[in-house]
């Protein structure tokens, strides 16, 4: 029987939650890595059942850890991310150089095809990959040393890479982005990159035409059409038609449009997902009203979806990689918060229930279909 | 035989229960004891220093004998009762954040 199982990085743990087709009842297994940051896990597209974890913490630093029995057990590989060459500089906050350190693994992208392959968006912003299962990571370092690198600068969180985007339909095109530099495109396999940020406008860059310097939140794409991007930037919401060589805001009639997550319904390309929140300076619902926004017009026309979801004195945030979907026929939709509730809705958004509401606060959600 | 006693988070990672034994050929100073260390549970390489510049990571501290060794020169002799295993030399994440 078809089923769903979620992994859930929080501030204190991994947590997997689990659930037959129907969505109702779940099962909690954890925490994992009790005690340390899990900043994000998710399972590889080509075997189910291999999972990878960034498991960080301010004193211990980052360990990877790896999964080859759908959760049940994990062995911590490798953790080594040594930056190619001379790392040099980036802009500190404060506009002066600064080295480029490694902090931590934000995001960990398996491969479409194969188990062992993965990608790792890292603070400070960079790409790495492995292609032995996370025993070793190779910085491709094209990115970082895209002559706009040094120019780069810090959001509010640090600079990470956050995302993470493969092209089902071009195994050559890779797609991430960074806070607060931006986002970019590779169309040959990560070895060169190019800023994809023109459309974008940013209170404090008065430059129209500025190459970096955006702070993108999230991109999303649809499987069947990735040349579409969805991003949620600190504010505005924006689409791409055309694999980000430029950008169109779909903001329309959302009460805000500054946000973190941004996702697409698995069957319907045009309906897309985002969660308002009142703006850079509080970052919590407006009016105390935790409510998911829908279009699904690809931007413009949104509907609030707040059946299930509380409607009075919500304070909480959802994180940019804390929502994401799953493929089930009847598409089902889960974000964590940072009050430690993760909201489940089976009915494409029409109606949420919390499957859990007193974990630490979420860092990722991240949604499996099992078969 | 040198005692090493981790903190919680790292006797997790290295599925230890209890305090580590290390047999070191060389003199004990806090590089060859984390060397030995390392050889010996590589999980954890990275976890107390960084790992190419073996440079102590912020809240790391190292105590013995009721002293703070943490900024002791990494090559510097430990305790003789550090090296006769009479005492256990301790591995601390320092008291910081919530």
């Amino acid at each position: 029987m078809s089923g769903v199982r979620l992994l859930v990085g929080t501030r204190k743990g991994a947590f997997v939650l689990t659930s037959d087709g129907k969505r109702k009842d779940w099962k909690v297994e954890g925490p994992h890595f009790a005690g340390w940051e899990i900043y994000h896990a998710k399972a590889s597209p080509a075997d189910p059942d291999r999972m990878y974890a960034s498991q960080t913490s301010g004193w211990f630093g980052q360990v990877i850890q790896r999964s080859s029995d759908g959760g049940k057990t994990w062995e911590p590989v490798g953790n080594k991310f040594i930056y190619d060459g001379v790392p040099g500089t980036h802009q500190w906050y404060d506009g002066t150089p600064h080295p480029w350190e490694f902090a931590r693994v934000w995001h960990l992208e398996p491969s479409l095809s194969d188990p062992d392959t993965v990608y790792a968006g890292v603070e400070d912003a960079a790409l790495f990959r492995t292609t032995d299962g996370g025993a070793n990571w190779e910085e491709l370092s094209g990115l970082r040393k895209h002559g706009s690198g040094p120019s780069w600068q810090p959001g509010a969180g640090g600079m990470c890479l956050h995302t993470i985007l493969l092209d089902p339909k071009n195994a050559s095109r890779l797609f991430v982005a960074i806070s607060a530099a931006g986002a970019f495109r590779s169309d040959d396999a990560g070895t060169t990159w190019q800023p994809i940020n023109r459309g974008l406008k940013s209170e404090g860059i008065p430059d129209p035409n500025a190459e970096v310097g955006h702070c993108v939140h999230r991109i999303a794409m649809h499987p069947s059409r990735p040349d579409v991007l969805y991003m949620q930037k600190h504010w505005d919401v924006m689409r791409s038609e055309n694999a980000g060589d430029s950008w169109t805001e779909v903001s329309g009639n959302l009460p805000t449009d500054f946000g973190f997550p941004i996702d697409v319904h698995a069957h319907e390309p045009d309906t897309v997902y985002v969660v308002p929140i009142k703006s850079d300076s509080e970052h919590f619902p407006l009016d105390g009203k935790l409510q998911v926004y829908r279009s699904r017009s690809g931007g413009n026309e949104w509907e609030a979806l707040t059946n299930g979801l509380p409607q009075s004195n919500c304070y909480v945030n959802v994180l940019r990689d804390a929502m994401s979907v799953d493929s089930l026929d009847e598409c089902g939709i889960y974000f964590g918060t940072t009050g430690g509730q993760v909201y489940a809705s089976a009915d494409a958004g029409d109606t949420w229930n919390a499957i859990v509401r007193d974990l630490p606060a979420v860092l990722s959600v991240e949604a499996q279909t099992l078969a | 035989m040198i005692r090493v006693i981790l903190p919680a988070h790292l006797k997790a990672l290295a599925r230890v229960s209890e305090e580590v034994r290390l047999e070191l050929a060389a003199a004990p100073t806090c590089a060859t004891v984390l060397d030995a260390l390392e050889a010996q549970y590589p999980v954890l390489c990275g976890t107390i220093r960084d790992q190419v510049t073996h440079q102590r990571r912020p809240f790391i501290r190292f105590f013995a004998c009721e002293s703070d060794l943490t900024h002791e020169q990494s090559d510097a002799p430990l305790p003789d009762a550090v090296a006769s295993g009479a005492e256990p030399f301790l591995i601390v994440g320092a008291m910081a954040g919530g």
